[in-house]
């Protein structure tokens, strides 16, 4: 006799299986706040208009922070845009993703020697997916795009996990880095 | 009453069905337009839920409590909304000047919630929504008198018989001054592309929108969705006759829909100035002349 055997689930089982259906709509609706400092910024436009059609992926560009999935860093971060960029990031909402484009946010590229630019981002914020490159091709950076579906499907774009559990590691390197990184709530103070 | 309410909520939630499909039909027709090959149909309400999935922040009750008003003042008035002549949850309160009144209730709440974040260019965001609310509302209003005065009612369903009663002798034909200016505030209405001064992604960072993330952003989507569908169903009633059954409703609400769709994805943005001086300039005079020559003269073709 067929019967079909009914197991409670536990608490965890639940939330497991709403955060896999959840992580169906967040990788085929991915929305990116574009933090264009570098050159490979130009790559950009092809892999969005109808040579390679971004939004075919449910991928577009967003305008403000908030409303984004995945920042995007493209090229060399200067101190100063580090300070933006650092701010930027924590005002993302959850679950967010760092995607650095171009081997400046790798190894500092071709700037590496500069005493204003960094030369490695995942020390300072934690990146899910590089495309590596000077400059990558457009092919390459929808790749590393489909990548990051992968990863977010197998459960590993886990970087804003990371970015809590070591926040102190990431807020030391901050500080070495810029002296002082004070986030300031400019509207409600 | 308990079965209108919930047919009304009913109504409200076909809109919201119909217009999230229809929008994400149309990104493939803008997309096609601009030789791409679009998102899926489908993917509107992946956005949807992303939204709804993701955690956010909040900037004060203020913020939160606005959003809950304009989702429900925007449901609220979509429950009078009819679908067809007979298709009416709440007989005889469908009037025209009921869904003026109660929109202002999910516009206000947007605006209420968008100042609450504290960010200016929220404020700027809302400043221009009211301003162009402002230049489209007047040449709109005079058209919609226009009909009132012709069919001698304001009831939404009734302007729909009346015109179907006609021989299907459509206001979009029979005043075709009033139906040229009805296009034009019902791109201004729907934020269509010339008229999208208060959204600007790339100059005011989305308006009033800037600060949303997570959730409300999910809820101001499914609000803007239905006010969609309040918009285009009220012109498709007022000026195209409104539909005998349910399909024809949807045959027409996506020809409409779409074809704003494609006018619009071949312009610019206006500066909210030129906005306003637009309104107030062709516009209105031919909404003008169309009630001096529909009511005085009695040319109605």
């Amino acid at each position: 006799m067929l019967s079909t055997k009914f197991t409670v689930m536990t608490k965890e089982d639940v939330d497991r299986k709403w955060w896999e259906i959840g992580d169906f709509f967040r990788r085929n609706s991915l929305w990116m706040l574009m933090y264009c400092t570098g050159c490979c910024a130009i790559e950009l436009p092809p892999a969005m208009t109808s040579a390679y059609d971004m939004e075919r992926l449910g991928m577009g560009p967003m305008a403000t922070p908030r409303q984004a999935d995945i920042l995007l860093v493209s090229g060399y971060l200067s101190l100063k845009t580090l300070r933006r960029l650092i701010y930027t990031y924590e005002q993302m909402s959850e679950p967010k993703y760092v995607v650095g484009l171009g081997s400046c946010t790798i190894n500092g590229g071709i700037y590496h020697d500069s005493h204003a630019v960094i030369n490695q981002l995942n020390q300072y914020i934690p990146v899910d997916v590089y495309v590596a490159g000077c400059m990558p091709n457009t092919e390459a950076v929808m790749n590393g795009f489909v990548d990051l579906m992968g990863l977010i499907k197998t459960k590993k774009a886990n970087g804003w996990k990371d970015y809590h559990e070591r926040n102190e590691w990431y807020k030391a390197n901050q500080k070495f880095a810029l002296g002082e990184v004070k986030i300031h709530d400019e509207f409600h103070e | 009453m308990i079965l209108n309410i919930l047919f009304g909520v009913g109504v409200a939630f076909f809109g919201f069905v119909l217009q999230t499909t229809v929008a994400g039909v149309n990104r493939k027709v803008v997309a096609r337009v601009q030789k791409r090959y679009g998102p899926k149909w489908y993917q509107e309400f992946l956005d949807i839920f992303k939204l709804l999935s993701k955690r956010a922040t909040t900037h004060g009750w203020i913020f939160d409590f606005g959003v809950i008003m304009a989702l429900g003042g925007i449901i609220g008035t979509a429950m009078f909304m009819p679908i067809t002549s007979d298709l009416v949850a709440f007989e005889n309160f469908d009037n025209f000047f009921i869904f003026v009144y109660l929109i202002a209730v999910g516009m206000l709440g947007m605006a209420m919630s968008a100042s609450g974040s504290g960010n200016p260019l929220a404020s700027i965001g809302v400043m221009r929504a009211l301003t162009t609310m402002l230049a489209y509302e007047v040449p709109f209003m005079i058209v919609v008198i226009t009909i009132i005065k012709l069919t001698g009612t304001s009831s939404v369903s009734g302007i729909a018989e009346f015109q179907q009663l006609a021989g299907n002798n459509w206001f979009m034909i029979a005043l075709p001054l009033g139906g040229i200016v009805g296009v034009m505030s019902l791109m201004g209405m729907l934020g269509k592309k010339p008229f999208e001064t208060y959204i600007a992604p790339a100059e005011i960072a989305s308006g009033p929108m800037v600060e949303y993330g997570g959730k409300q952003l999910g809820m101001l989507f499914i609000m803007h969705e239905i006010t969609v569908f309040i918009e285009v169903s009220l012109f498709v009633h007022l000026f195209l006759g409104g539909a005998e059954n349910i399909l024809l409703f949807i045959v027409k609400y996506f020809l409409v829909y779409t074809a704003l769709n494609i006018i619009s994805s071949v312009y610019g943005r206006f500066k909210i100035d030129q906005v306003v001086l637009f309104f107030y300039k062709w516009p209105l005079i031919m909404a003008v002349t169309q009630a001096f020559i529909a009511i005085y003269l009695g040319w109605v073709i």
